[in-house]
C-alpha cells in the first residue's frame, strides 16, 4: 500500500465518517417512521431492513392484486400443518359454536367475540392469491370481517403500532405493523368460495394478509394483542417463525 | 518507479521509463479499481444469490405457467431432484431438511448488494466512457466477416490477440452487453414480480409477464443463463491465461508480457 497517498487516506477518512454518520441519522429517521423491522439485527439486518422500509414507503396504500371469478382456483390447496390439538377438537365437535376470538392490549374495549358476533359485521370478500414461500399458489375467494372493523370496535389507542396475532396452537404466532393491521384487504376471514373456511386453509378463523406471503396469515385464530413493542412477545423475534426456522418476520416478498 | 495506474495504453504501444529509456512494464491498468471491486462484489453476491436460489427451489421444484400452480395443477415441468418439502411428489423416499429461512435471507440481501453495486457499475461506465470504447462493438464489427473471423478464432481456442489483452473482442463485447442489459435486468424484474408487495403498488410487473407463476419459471431460466454465462466466462479466463487475467482484475496489473507467464 506504499502508493496510498496522504491525501487518498485523507479522503477516504472524511468519506467513511460521512457514511458513517449519514447511517446513523438514516437509522434514527428509519425508526421514528416505521420503517425498521424487528429482526434488523445480525448478519441479515441490512437486506431486511432495506426490503422492508422500501417495500413501506412503496405499499403504505397500494392494494393486492384482485382477480375475476374465472381465476378461483378449482382446487385451494390445503397445506400440510401440525396436528390440531385437543382444545381445537373439543371446539370443532361443537360446530365451533363456543370460538372465541379475544381482542386486548393498548385498545379501550377489550373484548371477545363469538364467531356470530364477528359475522354480524358488514362481510367483504376478495379474490386473492395466496403465495407460499415455497413457491406455489392458488386463487380464492375470501370471506371475512375488515381486521380494521374489529379494532375500530375496541378502541385501538393512538400509540399502538403492531398486533399480535395468535392461533389456537401455542406455537404459532405471528405480528404486523399497524399499516397492515388498518389495511382494507387484512381480512378475519371465515369463508372460502361461497361456503365456510374448510379447517385445511385454516378454518374457523383465519387472519388474511393477500400483501404478504402464506406464512404471515396464521389460521385457527383465537386472540389478538395491540401494542407498541414487539419487546416480550417470544425471544425478540416478534414472531413464531423466526424461533422454528428463522424466517424473515415481514414477507412482502 | 512512476505512478501511471489511470493509464490506458493501447496495444502496441510500449511505455518508457524517460530517464532510462528502459521499457517500464506492469505500470498500467488492465481494469479500475471501480471495475474491479463492483466485479469481485457481484460475483461473491452471485454465488450467494445461486446458492440460496437453489436451497429455495427445493422447497418447490415444480414450475407453472400463468398465475398460480401448486402440487394439485398440472406443471409445465418439474425437475428430477429430490425436495424439502413432503408434499411435493418427487420419487424421491426422503425429504431434505428445510433451509428456507437463511436462505431467503441471504438471496435478499445479496440481491441488495447487487442491485446496488449494478447501479454504481451502470452509472461509472457511462461516465467514465467505459462503454463506448470497451463494451459497445466498434464500427465495423458487427460486419459478417468480423464476426465470423472471432467465431472461428474462438472455435480454434486460438490464443487472444495483443489488442484482446486491452480491450475485448466483438463477441465478448455482445455478450457483457446482453448480460448486463438484458439478464440483470430481466432477473430482477421477475424476482420483483413474485412479490405480493411489490406488484401491489407496480401490478404492471407481473401482468406483463402473464401471471406470477410464469415469472417465477422465466426467473429460473434466466438463472440458468447467468450461470452458463459464469462457466463459460471462468473457462476463457482459464485459456486465456488464468494467473493474468486474475491479477488484471485483482490488483490491475497486466503488460502484454504477462501473456507468455
Amino acid at each position: 500500500m506504499t502508493d496510498l497517498s496522504r491525501r487518498k487516506l485523507i479522503v477516504s477518512g472524511l468519506a467513511a465518517t460521512a457514511s458513517v454518520a449519514g447511517l446513523g441519522v438514516a437509522a434514527r429517521i428509519a425508526q421514528k417512521y416505521g420503517l425498521v423491522p424487528p429482526d434488523h439485527a445480525g448478519l441479515y439486518g441490512p437486506g431486511e431492513t432495506l426490503t422492508y422500509a422500501t417495500q413501506r414507503l412503496l405499499t403504505r396504500h397500494s392494494l393486492a392484486r384482485e382477480f375475476p371469478r374465472t381465476k378461483i382456483s378449482q382446487r385451494p390447496l390445503a397445506n400440510e400443518m401440525p396436528p390440531l390439538n385437543d382444545a381445537f377438537k373439543r371446539l370443532q365437535a361443537g360446530g365451533f359454536a363456543d370460538w372465541r376470538l379475544s381482542v386486548d392490549g393498548m385498545v379501550d374495549r377489550p373484548a371477545s367475540f363469538s364467531l356470530a358476533q364477528l359475522k354480524s359485521y358488514p362481510s367483504r370478500s376478495q379474490i386473492t392469491m395466496v403465495q407460499c414461500e415455497e413457491g406455489w399458489s392458488y386463487i380464492a375467494e375470501w370471506i371475512g370481517a375488515p381486521l380494521s372493523h374489529v379494532l375500530d370496535a375496541v378502541g385501538v389507542r393512538p400509540q399502538a403500532r403492531y398486533v399480535v396475532y395468535f392461533s389456537i396452537d401455542p406455537d404459532w404466532w405471528d405480528s404486523i405493523d399497524m399499516a397492515d393491521a388498518l389495511h382494507p384487504q387484512t381480512f378475519l376471514t371465515y369463508g372460502m368460495n361461497g361456503n365456510e373456511l374448510p379447517v385445511g386453509n385454516g378454518g374457523p378463523l383465519r387472519i388474511r394478509l393477500p400483501r404478504q406471503l402464506g406464512y404471515k396469515n396464521v389460521k385457527f385464530l383465537t386472540h389478538l394483542t395491540v401494542t407498541d413493542t414487539l419487546k416480550g412477545f417470544g425471544k425478540g423475534s416478534a414472531s413464531a417463525s423466526p424461533e422454528g426456522g428463522s424466517y424473515a418476520w415481514y414477507a412482502g416478498i | 518507479m512512476a505512478r501511471l495506474e489511470s493509464v490506458r495504453v493501447p496495444s502496441g504501444v510500449s511505455l518508457t521509463n524517460p530517464a532510462s529509456g528502459v521499457p517500464a512494464m506492469t505500470v498500467t491498468s488492465r481494469h479500475s479499481a471501480l471495475i474491479r471491486v463492483t466485479h469481485w462484489i457481484t460475483a461473491l453476491c452471485f454465488l450467494a444469490l445461486l446458492v440460496s436460489g437453489i436451497e429455495i427451489l427445493i422447497s418447490h421444484p415444480r414450475f407453472y405457467w400463468g398465475e398460480t400452480g401448486n402440487v394439485l395443477t398440472t406443471p409445465l415441468f418439474s425437475l428430477p431432484i429430490p425436495s424439502s418439502r413432503r408434499l411435493v411428489p418427487t420419487g424421491y423416499g426422503y425429504v431434505l431438511p428445510d433451509q428456507n429461512g437463511w436462505s431467503r435471507y441471504l438471496h435478499f440481501q445479496a440481491a441488495w448488494i447487487a442491485v446496488l453495486t449494478g447501479l454504481l457499475y451502470t452509472i461509472s461506465i457511462l461516465f467514465t466512457g467505459h462503454l463506448r470504447k470497451n463494451l459497445l462493438p466498434g464500427q465495423g464489427d458487427l460486419s459478417w466477416r468480423t464476426l465470423s473471423t472471432t467465431i472461428a478464432r474462438h472455435l480454434r481456442f486460438a490464443r487472444p490477440s495483443e489488442a484482446e489483452a486491452w480491450s475485448y473482442n466483438v463477441l465478448q463485447r455482445l455478450t457483457y452487453l446482453f448480460v448486463i442489459f438484458v439478464l440483470f435486468p430481466l432477473v430482477i424484474w421477475t424476482g420483483l414480480a413474485m412479490s405480493p408487495a411489490f406488484v401491489s403498488a407496480v401490478p404492471a410487473t407481473v401482468t406483463l409477464l402473464g401471471g406470477q407463476q410464469s415469472a417465477r419459471t422465466i426467473h429460473f431460466f434466466v438463472s440458468l443463463f447467468l450461470l452458463l454465462f459464469l462457466l463459460v466466462h471462468v473457462v476463457m479466463v482459464c485459456l486465456a491465461g488464468f494467473r493474468s487475467r486474475m491479477r488484471a482484475m485483482i490488483t490491475g496489473r497486466a503488460g502484454p508480457h504477462m501473456e507468455r507467464t
